[in-house]
């Protein structure tokens, strides 16, 4: 397997990785600028890390977004988890088109759209806007992608080990606790991490959904840049940056490859 | 086999004092349109071995599936112990069964598995324990206990699989092609385990199998079924040496068949013509009408192949050999009538190879008696 790569790969894949990853390159190496002004580089500086702790909007923000999102992808992810299970088990019932039609539109409906019908909803049950509803909004949006990621692992379950549950005295919820969700654990992980990625970085929704004492840290950051790019910015985005490259890239390496060794393991357990 | 001991024969078929553990009533099971059984009748007794033996896609594991509860009959009614299990789930079933794909827990390891149900009965930790205990040892996994599926064999799997479903010593053990994985060796090892723990279990078995070996093998009565209906039911030896129908007949084991028409040949017999100027089968049959279109089926190794028409037995045709299959104990000689039937005769090689009496394209003399094979009209 000592293929080489040609020189038309070789460049494809580096104007690729470029495109993607030139702007965040250049974010990350003038958050250690000693300078104040975005676009000239005056030597290397950690102070603007500094300053950023001491911005208590910044650090009240955060804070905000880091419990909307885990509370937003706990919740999605048990919806999410349910919705998937009956979609793929249920069989046929009176109305699962339209059901697995509505779970999966919010996938390609506009952020816009999603924002402001919730918005109206608010309104209309008088609800508060605050960390609530951005979390509700969140949930929204975020157990499809969950339900997606669960389905696809639960169309490839051997529905003969539930069966098996079944005739061993255990009831379908006791099967499923007990025999289904220990296996797809890891696909139910990474919807997990998914909806929380999500909604860590999502703008449009939560701008409509927030209220004046929640503001998450995206649409703090969108305020301040339309005021003119600060360098606390950039430390700010090189943190996240960070925090989503080792939280998420570790973690779907590990859940992948748990996926993986499941399925070994599951087709062991399983004759072809 | 059983059937050639007389004295205490174990045979609740024949008693009418029985009560059959399972009735199937006129079940009828469609799968929308397709009619997967078809108004199907049967009657299994308390600790046999019976086994369901069809081509694939005739409805056995649909059956077994009926029986475990997870399809439900679209007609008639199934009974076990005289109760009607159609409105049980499965889990409050006193049947277990195993699957034929194993359906292993892969989080779960082999004594895990196997006390799987046990933790969902009344049983109290030390009698789960003890049980497990037990099933590993009757499976011979005690050196696999704390293994995941994953990290045994093949055959070991299976085994596990059986002591799962065995644990909860159910009424009813429904075995859904349970060997089907296995090499020849292992396969024959394990068949004579499963009888030997059912025997020391007294449960009733139920297997599927498409193998009419392994039905033989380990069945004390076996179902032929073709297309979701149930063709014959008796003992490996009543299928084997008296089908009741060309279909049964050629399904197990291999078999001559040639169609005639028969004329009553005096009490109990019939002569079947086959072809024109050749001398008539004569074949022991009742119930013959004068002219009936007919299906004579004979076992190869029923038939004495000889260069001499032997006098003893009734009925002796001409053939020419055609081939010739040498299986070390046992030729099988293809040949071929005066009238151009192929036929197929089995003898034991009693002598060694090099003074056997006949070669290819010898004229020989083909030999059986009247009761050596079956008229058939179906
Ligand atoms: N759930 C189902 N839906 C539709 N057809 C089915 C279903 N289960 C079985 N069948 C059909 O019923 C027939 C019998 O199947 P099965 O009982 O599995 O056969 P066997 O076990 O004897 O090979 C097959 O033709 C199969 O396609
Ligand atoms: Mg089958």
């Amino acid at each position: 397997m000592n293929r080489r790569l040609s020189w038309f790969n070789v460049t494809t894949l580096s104007l690729g990785f470029a495109f993607l990853y030139l702007p965040m390159l250049i974010l990350i190496i003038y958050s250690f600028n000693a300078s104040k002004l975005v676009t000239v580089w005056a030597g290397f500086s950690t102070q603007w890390y500094v300053s950023l702790m001491g911005n208590q909007q910044f650090l009240d923000a955060a804070w905000v977004t880091l419990r909307v999102a885990f509370f937003s992808s706990t919740l999605a992810t048990v919806l999410g988890t349910m919705a998937a299970y009956v979609l793929v088990r249920a069989g046929r019932f009176p109305g699962r088109t339209l059901f697995s039609g509505m779970i999966y539109a919010p996938l390609v409906m506009p952020d816009v759209i999603t924002g402001l019908s919730l918005l109206l909803l608010f309104i209309a049950i008088n609800l508060d806007r605050g960390i609530f509803t951005i979390v509700l909004a969140h949930t929204t949006f975020s157990m499809c992608y969950v339900s997606v990621v669960v389905s696809s692992r639960l169309m490839t379950f051997d529905r003969s080990l539930e069966e098996a549950a079944l005739d061993l005295g255990c009831t379908p919820f006791d099967a499923f606790r007990s025999v289904t969700l220990p296996i797809i654990t890891p696909a139910v992980i990474s919807g997990w991490l998914l909806a929380f990625t999500l909604s860590l970085d999502d703008l449009v929704i939560a701008s409509f959904t927030a209220g004046p004492s929640s503001t998450t840290l995206p649409i703090r950051i969108f305020s301040s840049v339309r005021l003119g790019v600060s360098p606390e910015i950039n430390a700010l985005s090189t943190i996240m940056i960070s925090i989503v490259a080792v939280g998420v890239v570790s973690a779907s390496l590990v859940s992948k490859r748990a996926i993986i060794r499941q399925r070994q393991e599951e087709l062991a357990g399983v004759r072809a | 086999m059983a059937q050639s001991k007389p004295q205490n024969v174990f045979a609740p078929w024949d008693d009418p004092n029985e009560v059959p553990l399972i009735r199937f009533r006129n079940v009828t099971k469609r799968f929308g349109t397709f009619t997967a059984i078809d108004s199907l009748d049967l009657d299994i007794y308390r600790k046999e071995f019976f086994a369901l033996l069809g081509p694939s896609g005739c409805g056995k594991t649909t059956l077994m599936r009926m029986l475990a509860g997870f399809e439900t009959p679209s007609e008639g009614k199934i009974t076990v112990d005289d109760v009607d299990v159609g409105p049980i789930p499965p889990n409050k079933r006193p049947v277990n069964m195993m699957f034929q794909s194993y359906a292993l827990f892969p989080h779960l390891t082999v004594e895990d598995n196997i006390a799987f149900g046990l933790k969902r009965s009344k049983m109290s930790r030390d009698e789960i324990t003890a049980r497990v205990t037990e099933m590993l040892r009757l499976t011979r996994l005690e050196k696999f206990a704390r293994r995941k599926p994953h990290q045994i064999s093949g055959g070991q799997r299976q085994r596990v699989a059986l002591a799962r479903s065995l644990a909860k010593a159910p009424k009813l053990l429904l075995l859904d092609e349970p060997l089907g994985a296995l090499d020849r060796k292992l396969r024959e090892d394990t068949q004579f385990e499963l009888m030997d723990i059912q025997e020391k279990t007294g449960t009733t078995f139920v297997i599927v199998t498409h193998d009419q070996e392994e039905a033989m093998t380990v069945a004390s009565r076996v179902a032929v079924m073709d297309h979701g209906r149930i063709v014959q039911v008796d003992t490996p030896a009543g299928i084997y040496e008296t089908p009741n129908s060309v279909y049964v007949a050629d399904f197990i084991g291999d078999v001559n068949i040639i169609e005639g028409n028969a004329s009553p040949a005096g009490e109990g017999r019939v002569s079947i013509h086959y072809a024109e100027g050749a001398q008539p089968i004569i074949a022991a049959a009742d119930h013959i009408p004068d002219g009936q279109r007919v299906s004579f089926a004979i076992r190869p190794e029923k038939i004495v192949v000889g260069t001499e028409p032997d006098p003893d037995r009734t009925n002796q045709v001409r053939g020419r050999i055609v081939d010739i299959g040498y299986l070390g104990n046992v030729s099988t000689y293809h040949l071929e009538l005066p009238g151009g039937q192929k036929f197929s005769a089995q003898m034991t090689n009693a002598r060694r190879l090099a003074r056997r009496d006949f070669t290819w394209d010898d004229e020989v003399w083909l030999s059986w008696t009247e009761t050596a094979g079956v008229v058939l009209t179906e």
